[in-house]
């Protein structure tokens, strides 16, 4: 016999994802999800946005790694609660782990909460975590056409950051042509170049976050 | 390997909605299972099939088939509205019809799902 079916197979993950957003929407967190290539600089933006943003927010970080603390260690190291999820060889969070993650958290408080997904540029664009917004980062130590390669991301992200801009001098990366390349994967995306090491650039992404967290708290 | 983990964890999902899919419709024995994929959502189709094989191995549906459809991308012309099929460039083409490069829709090519079974 045949058997119609037509059900979407990360309908698991999107019922989970919708549960997650309900909860961050009740306690009125701001949840993102942050994309990037493995050593795009995620974990040093990150620390840094903590540090400098500190005063004004409370933030927690759940951290997605294949292997190892380490990078939750560093962010725990600013002050702000973290918790380790090791996908052991996974290449993406899902909304089970993420879930799963919130048990370790005090979320009573939390101003904003930053997903840090594994370092990978392809399939944590397929699977939505409940947050607010998808933010990728590239840095420019990476080629400019990164995002002709892996739309998908681009498409689903609100915001590219493009990080490490000190080291533009030594490489050849065309801002203006990367920046084109995300507007063709997603003509609403917003650019913002920086640089997590000397913070040239941070002001416009904080500036971002603000917005943001302030949008969320009228919902 | 990243890339076959992504396969595993997706053929995970497709083994729960078939277990379900056979009991509600009183069938003993899948045959095939057809995954309709969109251009865009980075399957591999060999790496789903040796998925589903590693993962159906010593189970009851050892001997069934996993059929890989790939759904194409078809964006609609942000300037004339015709509907295409960009060659290779994914969301980053001109229009056949017009020229024009950018703002397109997304038709189709972000899908992925079960979209049936056979069965004894």
């Amino acid at each position: 016999m045949e058997i119609p079916v037509v059900r979407n197979v990360l309908e698991a993950n999107e019922r989970i994802s919708g549960q997650l957003k309900k909860l961050f929407a009740d306690k009125g967190i701001l949840a993102l999800n942050l994309m990037s290539s493995p050593g795009a600089g995620k974990t040093t933006l990150l620390e840094r946005t903590l540090r400098d943003l500190s005063e004004d927010y409370r933030m927690a970080v759940i951290e997605g790694d294949l292997q190892t603390d380490n990078d939750a260690r560093r962010v725990a190291a600013t002050g702000a609660q973290a918790v380790q999820i090791n996908t052991q060889g996974g290449c993406h969070l899902d909304g089970s782990m993420v879930m799963a993650a919130l048990e370790a958290l005090n979320l009573e408080g939390i101003d904003i909460l930053f997903i840090e997904n594994v370092g990978n540029l392809v399939c944590p664009a397929e699977f939505s975590l409940g947050e607010d917004a998808n933010v990728t980062i590239l840095s420019v130590a990476e080629g400019d056409d990164k995002p002709e390669k892996y739309p998908l991301v681009f498409h689903v992200s609100k915001i590219m950051l493009l990080n490490k801009t000190d080291l533009l001098p030594y490489v050849d990366f065309d801002l203006g042509r990367a920046a084109g390349f995300a507007r063709t994967a997603n003509p609403e995306i917003k650019v913002f170049p920086l640089s997590a090491r000397t913070g040239e650039g941070l002001a416009a992404w904080y500036d971002w976050l603000h917005t943001m967290r302030a949008a969320k708290s009228r919902a | 390997m990243p890339g076959a983990m992504h396969e595993m964890s997706i053929v995970s999902s497709i083994l729960a909605i078939v277990d379900q899919e056979l009991a509600n419709a009183g069938a003993t024995k899948l045959l095939t299972v057809v995954v309709k994929h969109g251009r865009l959502t980075n399957i591999m189709p060999e790496a789903l099939t040796f998925a589903w094989e590693a993962l159906t191995r010593d189970t009851p549906h050892a001997d069934s088939r996993l059929t890989a459809v790939e759904v194409p991308l078809v964006l609609r012309c942000f300037a004339c509205k015709k509907e295409f099929t960009p060659e290779d460039n994914l969301l980053i083409a001109p229009c056949p019809a017009c020229g024009e490069e950018l703002g397109h829709t997304l038709v189709s090519g972000r899908e992925l799902f079960v979209e049936r079974l056979e069965a004894e």
